[in-house]
Parts: C-alpha cells; structure tokens; sequence
C-alpha cells in the first residue's frame, strides 16, 4: 500500500500544477468549459484517489470545492476572482496536506476549515450531496459470516431477454451462488424457441436455485447486484434451522393406518397405489405447470426433507458433557482393576483352584471389556483439531500472498483425547512450515509448470495401534544442498560425512537447526522442527519426513492411539522388570558369547545378512551382576531404523497401565513411565527414542 | 492462458493499484490514462473485460463504453465502471451506454477482485 500512497503524493503534486495552470487561465477566460472541467476533474482526481489510499482528510477536504465545480458545470453558479483565489489557496492547502503526510510540517487545519466553510457557502441549501462516503456496494462479508446458523432459500432468477446486451453472463453468477453453501439449480428451458426462431443474442433460459447457507439473504442479493434491472429475483425463505419440528413430521398416510389396523394387506396396499398418480404427473398432463416446474418443486422438497432428516438425526444423537478429569480418573480406576485383574489371575493359578481360576477368567474378560469401553469414551474424533485450521491456512495465505487450497481427510478418526490436545501445537507448526516454506508463490508456480494454487492437505488414519496424521504440500520440496550447508554450519554433522538423501532430510530435525533465509511472521520463529519431534516423542510418537524436490513434502506422525494403556513386551536386566513398548517391537534373537566376540567389540549383530546395532542396556543403565550366558536382542524399528536392545530374559507381553514416575524422578532419561504387575512389583517403561538419541550422542563423543 | 483486463483511469495510483492487484490474481492487465488511449491500444486486439473510469479528459468512461458497445468485438465483454458517484444519474448513465457492473470508490483490492471474478466467472 505504501508505495500506492507514494503514486498519490506524486500525482497530486502533477494535478496541483496543473490545476494552477487550469485555474489561472480560466480567470482571464471565465467561460472556457474545457478549463472549467480541467479543474473539476483534477479535484475529483484528487478527492476519489485520496480517499482509496488512506488520505481521508484529503478527500473530505476536496469533496465541497469538487461539488462547486460540479455546480459550475451545470452552470448554477458562476466564476469570480474571489472563487479562483479561494481555489489557489485550496491548493496550498492541498499541498501542505500532502507534504503533512510525507512527515513534512502539520497542515493548518483552521485554515482548511476557512476555506471549506467558504466553499460550502457557495452550494445554494439542498444541492449538498446526500452521503459524502457513499458505503460501497459490493461488501463481500461472506467468509466471515459462513458458520452461521445455515437457512435455505429458494432463489428464482428470471433474467430478461436482453441480459446479454450488457456484457452479463450468468453462469459466474450461479456458480458463485453454488460457493455459497450445499445447493441445487434447476435450469428450466421451456421458453426456449425453435431453432429457426432462435436469436442468439437473447437468453431464453431461468434459473431456480434452492440453496441452504449460513451468508445472509444480503450477500445473495448481492450477487444479483449488477442484474437487478435486467431480471426478476425472487429470494424466500423456506426453510430456518432454528424453526421448530412439531409440524415436520407429518403424522401416518391412511394406507399405512389401514395397513396397520389390518383392515387392508400389502399389497392390495400397493397395487392401489401404483394405480394412483402422483399429483404432479397430473398436473403436466393437464397442462396447468410445465414439467420443468414440477421437477424443480420436487427438487426443492427433497432438499429439504433432506436437510430436516438431517438435523433430526442430529438432534436424535443425544450426549452429555462430562468433565474431562472425571473421564480421567474413572480410566485411573480401570487401570488399577487391570493391574488388580492380573494379580487374581496370577494367585488363581498359583493355587490351582479350579473354581478361582474360572472366576479370575471371567473377571479377565470383563476386565477387558470394561478397559476398551472406558478408552472408547476418551477417544474424539480428530476433526475438530482439523477445522481450526482453514481458518489458520486461509488467513496466513492471504496474508503471504499465495494461493492455496486446503484438503482435510479422515476427520471421524478417532484418538485420545490427551493425544489430540497435545497435537494442536506441532500440526500448527508443520501447516505453518508448508504455507511459509512448502507452498511457492503463485508465479514461481506458474513458471515451474505447477498451478498456481498450491494444495496442502491434512489426513488421518488408522493403522493397527497407531494412528498415522499427514501434513503433506505440492511444494516446492526441502532442498538437500542448502540443509547440507546449513547442517555443517552449524556442527550438525562434517563435510565429509556421506548421508543419504532421507539422512540429509532427517537433519531438519536436529536441535538448533532452521532453514529459514528470512525470519517472518509465519514461521522461523527459533522454533524448529526439532520442537515438533520432541513434542511428538514425548508420549510414544515418531516422525517422519519425505520429501521429493521440486514436488512436495509429506511428514507422517505416527501416534499411539491412547496414552493410558499399551501393550509392552515385559523383559528382565538382573532382578528388574522392564517394558518396552511393543508397537515398536519387530523381533526378538539370542546373543552369545560367541556372537559378541566375532563383532569385535562392537556393539553390532547380523540378523538374516544385515547389520543391526544394538544398546547394550545393562551398560546404559550400570547394572551389577552376572549376565547370562545367553541374552535377547529386542529389536525394535524406528523411523524405518532397526536397532537393537540386548536384555536379559525377554518374559512375554503385558497389558500395560501406564503410571507417571512422580516428581521426583519425571527428568529421569531413558525411562518414560512404570507400571505394576500383577505381584506388585514395579516395572519401568523405556523410552526407546531417547535411549537411541542417548547413544548416538555417546557414539559422537567417542569418535 | 491469462485472461487480459483493460484499465482506464486518468489516475496513475488508481491505474497502479488496479494493475497491481489484478497481477497478482494472475490477470495481463494492459493500462490506458484515458477513453482515446483506450480505443487505440485495444484497436485488432480483444480483451476479457474492461475497468474504466467514468471522469477522465478527452473521451470519458461513458463514451467509451457507447464506442465499446458499438464494436462487434466488444458487445458482450463485461465493463465495470469505477465511480464515486453515489447518486442514481451518472451509474444510470453508465448501465444506459452498456456498462455491466459497477465499484464505487473508494474500494478495497478485494472488492475489485470479487466484481471481476463475479464477472469471469
């Protein structure tokens, strides 16, 4: 807008010298119309441009001396050497208002008041011009006004003949209509003549729209602006939301009542109404309404029946709001009845008393039920997170100047509630990352080949435990070379290092890195992507990037489905328990003695050809103690990694009720939570994530 | 390929603002500081539509759009005059001679987009 400000200032300072040219010739020839319209078109210059760019106290200034002129036009008023000098000094004012704004000295407003109430003494009462700042036509408050409460309207536009001859083609209109919300358009041909008789430039055809929106009956006037003159349009109401259904529901059709009073059978029942016709048929044949009519009010009563049965559903599907921390804590209670369930199973069978190990059964399944159930409440359906951000992606692309269009998918899966709350954040930051860094401008775009708007699309789905959320752009892709420099800039990794294309991908996610050249409001802020995949991590979630340059970006979360409870593989190191969550858990194999020596020391293994590195947990974690001869490799997958950790005795899968460490020890690295077994004892969660970023910082120590 | 606009303005900011904001929608925009300049840098060309002003000096926005009208090439291409006129008699002018819609000014570059996509479709 400033540099449109400074176009301003500079045409006004042309129009001013003309206009002192305009002015001193008009005093020695008075009656030149071309002076006199010189100079009116140099003040409504002044006045129209001043006031689309900001210069208010311009345009009111002008308005009264252009309306003089405009007088003088018409010739109701005529010129004197008082007017003229009056004018030159509106043009001193002019100019010291323009140099005002140009950070120059403040314009003597006393002076200007002076010379308006001079002016305006001139304009003989009643010829003042209604409205100074006449409110513009065409106020688009669409957009803002969608999410409310939707009515349907049913819309008859009949243009006249001669819609053409202006320049108007109807079917932009009509489509912008169609934007407006779910709608149905009935195009009725009947006044169409033969083809002999046809005159091209003519329209023949109507229109009726039923459509159901939540923009007021002004905005869809407001399409019909420009036609209102050379058309008829009817806008009614025919259907509010907030209306009540006592009369919706119409009560039996006699044949059902026979049919159910038994008075009449089936299909005496229907043979009776296939002979009967329905009423617009027989209005067609009697020629009273055209058949395109008959369609069109068809059309509207199945729309909205439709939209009634809709909202019956709605209101049907009754729920109750229930505080959060009471869902909270009857999961709390579940999980201490699995743990409860586990140690009845545990003594049954210590026992073995038949009779208990049946009850201990039967409370394991109802156990189960119940745990499912009480997830089952907690778990919402991801779209409303989701809806949040097209308000964000609209705004911020208009805001950057880039066009894009927003696609959601998977909304109705469903996740747990403490999942989805932790996940505003991150996907705030990858959808902000795709509109600042992904999506190009429209005609960098254009000139790749791509279309000018760029697609950002949000979905989510299930996958076994898991569920997988995906922020994916048709941008313009990371570039390896400028991460690569980046990455060794700032010690992430060395010159000489050879990282595959996905290495070299994963390293936006290091802490402390940003690719951002500049900083913007949008995004690079000093919180990098390191942030999103710590927040991710810390309750069970992974991260990944692939990218293809050139075409796009998709990062893939992969969350767990609840936070509560999950399934672990329980293992021991010495005398503890472990659980290490088995959603991550592709295998288990033995190592011995012999394995470990043919490595040399390193902490590798050969599972089916292939090298796998493992954590050598009884180190990590400084355990005492004799190990087994043979010990267990879990070898978990992460990120498309495989890496193993060697434990003691792999014991078998549990039900795991996850408990917080507690204050004391939440900093505690490698472990993320524990759990209680069934005799009591207390088994630690690892953290898997942060074990494999422990020893890779360790690796990177050594070498 | 690009849809071309025709601005006519005896304004250089309006002009550059129009220009600016229609460039950026993706819109060739050819520019014209008045009726006469008009008709001659559209003379063996077509446009897709035509924005012009209504008070400008040697031929002025309705004039043009009665030369417009009375071209084959132009009879149905939408005009949208700009005008600060809020009364009746000079917008009645303007629909008499042809024009298709109108934009009182001062607008926003918003308003100017969606009467052009209105009118484009």
């Amino acid at each position: 807008m400033d540099a449109n400000k400074q176009a301003y200032r500079e045409e006004v300072h042309e129009l001013l010298a003309d206009l002192e040219d305009a002015l001193i010739e008009l005093e020695r020839s008075p009656e030149n119309r071309d002076l006199i319209d010189r100079v009116f078109r140099a003040m409504h210059t002044i006045k129209g441009s001043g006031a689309m760019f900001g210069f208010d106290d311009i345009a009111a200034f002008t308005h009264t001396i252009e309306t003089v002129y405009d007088l003088i036009r018409e010739g109701s008023l005529g010129i004197d050497q008082d007017l003229i000098s009056l004018t030159l000094a509106s043009c001193d004012q002019i100019k010291a208002m323009v140099e005002e704004s140009e950070g120059g000295e403040k314009a003597d407003t006393s002076r200007a008041e002076e010379i308006s109430n001079a002016f305006s003494a001139l304009i003989p009462s009643g010829e003042e011009e209604p409205d100074t700042m006449p409110a513009s036509v065409s106020e688009t408050g669409k957009a803002a006004k969608l999410d409310a409460t939707p009515f349907t309207y049913r819309i008859r536009f009949r243009p006249h003949p001669d819609l053409f001859a202006n320049g108007t083609n109807p079917i932009p209109l009509l489509n912008e209509l169609r934007e407006m919300g779910d709608s149905h358009v009935i195009c009725h041909l009947n006044n169409l003549p033969d083809l002999t008789e046809i005159e091209p430039e003519s329209c023949y055809v109507r229109w009726d729209v039923i459509l159901t929106t939540g923009c007021d009956i002004n905005a869809i006037r407001d399409i019909f602006i420009f036609v209102e003159d050379l058309s008829d349009i009817d806008i009614t109401l025919i259907d509010e939301s907030s209306e009540l259904d006592e009369d919706e529901d119409d009560y039996k059709r006699i044949g059902e009542i026979l049919f159910e009073r038994g008075d009449l059978n089936l299909d005496d029942l229907e043979s009776m109404l296939n002979r009967q016709k329905r009423i617009g048929e027989i209005l067609v044949e009697s020629g009273k309404v055209q058949s395109s009519e008959v369609r069109s009010a068809l059309l509207e009563q199945e729309h909205v029946r439709n939209l009634r049965k809709k909202r019956i559903t709605q209101e049907n599907t009754s729920s109750i709001r229930v505080a959060s921390e009471k869902l909270d804590s009857l999961v709390n209670l579940v999980g201490e009845m699995v743990t409860m369930q586990a140690r009845l199973t545990q003594i049954a069978h210590q026992r073995n008393d038949s009779d208990l190990i049946l009850i201990s059964e039967e409370v394991e399944r109802l156990t189960a039920e119940l745990r499912d159930n009480a997830m089952g409440i907690r778990m919402l359906p991801i779209g409303t997170t989701f809806a949040k951000f097209k308000r964000m992606v609209r705004d911020l692309s208009t805001e950057l100047g880039k066009e894009i269009t927003f696609i959601t998918e998977g909304e109705e899966t469903e996740l747990d509630k403490t999942v989805i709350d932790k996940l505003g954040d991150p996907l705030v930051h990858l959808i902000r990352n795709s509109i600042d860094h992904g999506i190009e401008r429209p005609e960098v775009r254009r000139a790749a080949g791509k279309p000018e708007q760029g697609t950002i699309e949000l979905r989510a789905e299930h996958s076994g435990a898991n569920v997988l959320i995906s922020v994916r752009d048709d941008g313009k892709g990371l570039d390896t070379d400028a991460i690569l420099k980046k990455a060794i800039e700032k010690g992430l990794t060395t010159q000489d290092a050879t990282l595959s294309e996905k290495e070299i991908h994963d390293l936006i996610m290091s802490p402390g890195f940003s690719t951002a050249e500049n900083v913007t409001s949008v995004s690079g802020r000093g919180v990098g992507m390191d942030v999103v995949v710590s927040n991710i991590e810390s309750f069970g979630g992974t991260v990944e990037i692939s990218s293809i340059k050139g075409s796009g970006t998709t990062i893939t979360l992969k969350l767990p489905l609840t936070l509560a409870i999950i399934d672990g593989l329980l293992v021991t190191l010495g005398e503890d328990f472990y659980v290490i969550p088995l959603g991550s858990v592709v295998e288990c194999v033995e190592l011995t003695e012999k394995d470990r020596k043919r490595a040399h020391g390193r902490h590798v293994t050969k599972v089916r050809e292939e090298l796998v590195p493992y954590i050598y947990l009884r180190e990590v974690f400084t355990l005492n103690g004799s190990k087994p001869e043979i010990e267990q490799i879990v070898i978990t997958e992460i990120n498309g990694r495989r890496i193993g950790f060697v434990v003691d005795k792999v014991i078998g899968e549990h039900q795991t009720v996850i408990k917080n460490l507690g204050k004391f020890l939440k900093n505690t690295q490698g472990v993320s939570g524990a759990t209680i077994m069934g005799d009591g004892t207390v088994a630690l969660i690892l953290d898997i994530n942060r074990l494999i970023l422990h020893a890779e910082d360790e690796e990177f120590k050594t070498a | 390929m690009a849809r071309k606009i025709l601005s006519v303005d005896d304004s250089a900011s309006i002009r550059q603002m129009v220009s600016f904001t229609l460039k950026k929608e993706g819109y060739d925009v050819i520019e014209a500081v008045d009726g006469k300049d008009a008709l001659a840098k559209i003379q063996g060309s077509s446009v897709d539509l035509v924005i012009t002003d209504l008070h400008m000096p040697n031929l002025d926005g309705i004039g043009l759009i009665r030369a417009l009208r009375a071209e084959s090439t132009y009879r149905f291409t939408p005009i949208v005059m700009l005008t600060t006129e809020s009364h009746a008699e000079k917008k009645e002018a303007g629909k008499q001679a042809g024009a298709t819609g109108w934009i009182v000014k001062p607008f926003k570059p918003e308003q100017l987009i969606a009467v052009v996509k209105r009118l484009l479709g």
